[in-house]
């Protein structure tokens, strides 16, 4: 008959938004993928998967802010319960963000496509090759309590930065060229401007994980020398 | 201020249970006298089977009388006067010819207080099985003591000492052994009042991860005064105030977005 039991169904609970999120991350990263597939392969099919595949990622945005919501009410979390939980709250809103960004990508890809290539893209995919393993890095940190991979995601976001500002002095001396160029290369800008975007929300993610773990609030430079 | 009757609960689903839940136990506008004194007025609710009904309120608002009314614990009180209807599985308890223990078997209590007979924890669990002759063979008995302690998650810590005195167990051991006692007889419904007001947090945290486990074979209602703790363990909350209920409906409701002010006053703490 009965069996004795000790597990406390709240772990589960947070067990449940651990899980919600890290498929909605695996979704946004899949999205940041496609979207810059569609511009490097000129894949008009995949631009239009991208466009109009937010769903998913949105209604795991509602999901996750109200069983965040209803643990908060129902359960008054103490100490790591309470962090995980706000963390898991602002970590949703960047995926949310992230997924919509794919879809500023891909709505680019599909202006930038109806001119003629202004170069061969190189470091617009390093930059997407960049910001989804930050994004892969701060969930995986989030997953394990890994403070120090999220710190490795704080680090790479200068990367990401400098690439941006070569792209855009890149693109400038093509515009100052052929000004002809100008509008599809405002296009790969944008592109790159999403990306380095992208790369934020992963910071973002990692600041929540290394507050999670250690309640030290890293945002803004604080605690830096501590 | 209005204060309507509720008869059912907004909704009877929640995200946890999405099949609507049956009805266990209907209340239809129930007054409770205390000689002169009216300490429940019109109260309308129905409960749901196999999930947890909780009642709060502040002390004095008539929540534990509620309680007491459905199992007819306040008969035994003189000068108390009931009038309205309680229906078990449909059947009137209050109903002429009713037979109050057979009531009292369906419908268990524990109490605020533990209160273990003075004899061994195995001998404690088997009392009810014993004076009701549920137990045709001893092994039987042993089996049905073994389950009650199991199900009460006390199995593991008493096994090896089932004979020893009850009243050697911590407060949060007897707190479970007394659930056990109600278990043993097989009751369809478990009152509980104030369960847990007397145990440390760890001893509260188990009677609490006890009951929610509890609500997959029995339909539970518990009176708490610590609200937190109605959010925690239950499925569905009814406030009461002044002997009359104000608000009914899903825990997560109750304690997001009541509908009545006077709710949203006492979940928040503004007064009670």
């Amino acid at each position: 008959m009965a069996t004795e039991y000790h597990v406390r169904h709240f772990q589960e609970e947070l067990e449940h938004v651990k899980a919600r999120l890290l498929e909605m991350g695996g979704l946004a990263e899949e999205r940041v993928r496609e979207s810059v597939r569609s511009l490097t392969t000129r894949d008009h099919g995949l631009i239009e998967k991208v466009l109009t595949g937010d769903a998913p990622i949105n209604q795991l945005h509602i999901e996750i802010d109200d069983r965040c919501f209803k643990l908060l009410a129902l359960h008054q979390p103490m100490a790591v319960d309470l962090r995980f939980i706000v963390a898991a709250l602002k970590i949703n809103t960047d995926l949310e963000r992230v997924g919509d960004l794919a879809v500023n990508i891909a709505e680019a890809a599909q202006r930038y496509l109806q001119h003629p290539p202004v170069k061969e893209l190189i470091d617009i995919p390093r930059m997407a090759d960049i910001a989804q393993r930050m994004l892969r890095d701060a969930l995986d940190a989030y997953v394990h309590r890994d403070a120090l991979l999220a710190q490795r995601v704080l680090d790479e976001d200068d990367e990401l930065d400098a690439l941006k500002t070569l792209v855009f002095r890149d693109l400038l001396a093509y515009m100052l060229h052929t000004p002809a160029t100008i509008e599809p290369a405002l296009d790969l800008i944008l592109v790159s401007r999403h990306l380095e975007r992208i790369g934020d929300h992963a910071t973002n993610v990692a600041e929540d994980v290394i507050f999670m773990v250690s309640a030290r609030d890293v945002r803004h430079h604080q605690g830096e020398g501590a | 201020m209005l204060i309507r009757t509720q008869p059912r609960p907004k909704t009877l689903t929640s995200a946890a249970h999405a099949a609507p839940a049956p009805d266990k136990i209907i209340v239809d506008r129930l007054n409770f006298f205390y000689g002169a004194k009216q300490a429940l007025t019109e109260i309308s609710l129905t409960i749901p089977a196999n999930l947890v009904t909780a009642f709060i309120g502040p002390s004095g608002c008539g929540k534990s009388t509620f309680l007491r009314t459905l199992n007819r614990m306040n008969d035994i009180i003189a000068g108390a006067r009931v009038d309205g209807r309680v229906a078990i599985d449909g059947q009137d308890i209050y109903g002429s010819g009713n037979d109050v223990v057979a009531l009292r078997r369906k419908v268990g209590m524990v109490f605020q207080k533990s209160n273990p007979f003075p004899k061994s924890i195995f001998d404690n669990v088997a009392y009810g099985i014993r004076i009701n002759g549920l137990a045709r063979s001893r092994g039987e008995l042993t089996a049905r003591v073994e389950d009650s302690l199991k199900a009460a998650a006390l199995w593991t810590e008493v096994k090896d000492r089932l004979h020893e005195s009850a009243l050697a167990l911590s407060g949060g051991q007897q707190q479970r052994l007394c659930i056990a006692r109600a278990l043993a007889v097989r009751p369809e419904i478990l009152l509980m009042d104030e369960p847990a007001s007397a145990l440390d947090p760890i001893a509260t945290q188990r009677i609490e991860e006890l009951i929610y486990e509890l609500k997959r074979e029995y339909t539970i209602v518990i009176v708490t005064h610590n609200m937190q703790q109605a959010a925690r363990v239950s499925d569905f909350t009814a406030f009461f105030w002044l002997g009359k209920l104000v608000e009914y409906g899903a825990t997560e409701k109750m304690f997001t977005n009541p509908t009545e002010k006077l709710t949203e006053d006492y979940v928040t703490g503004r007064f009670g």
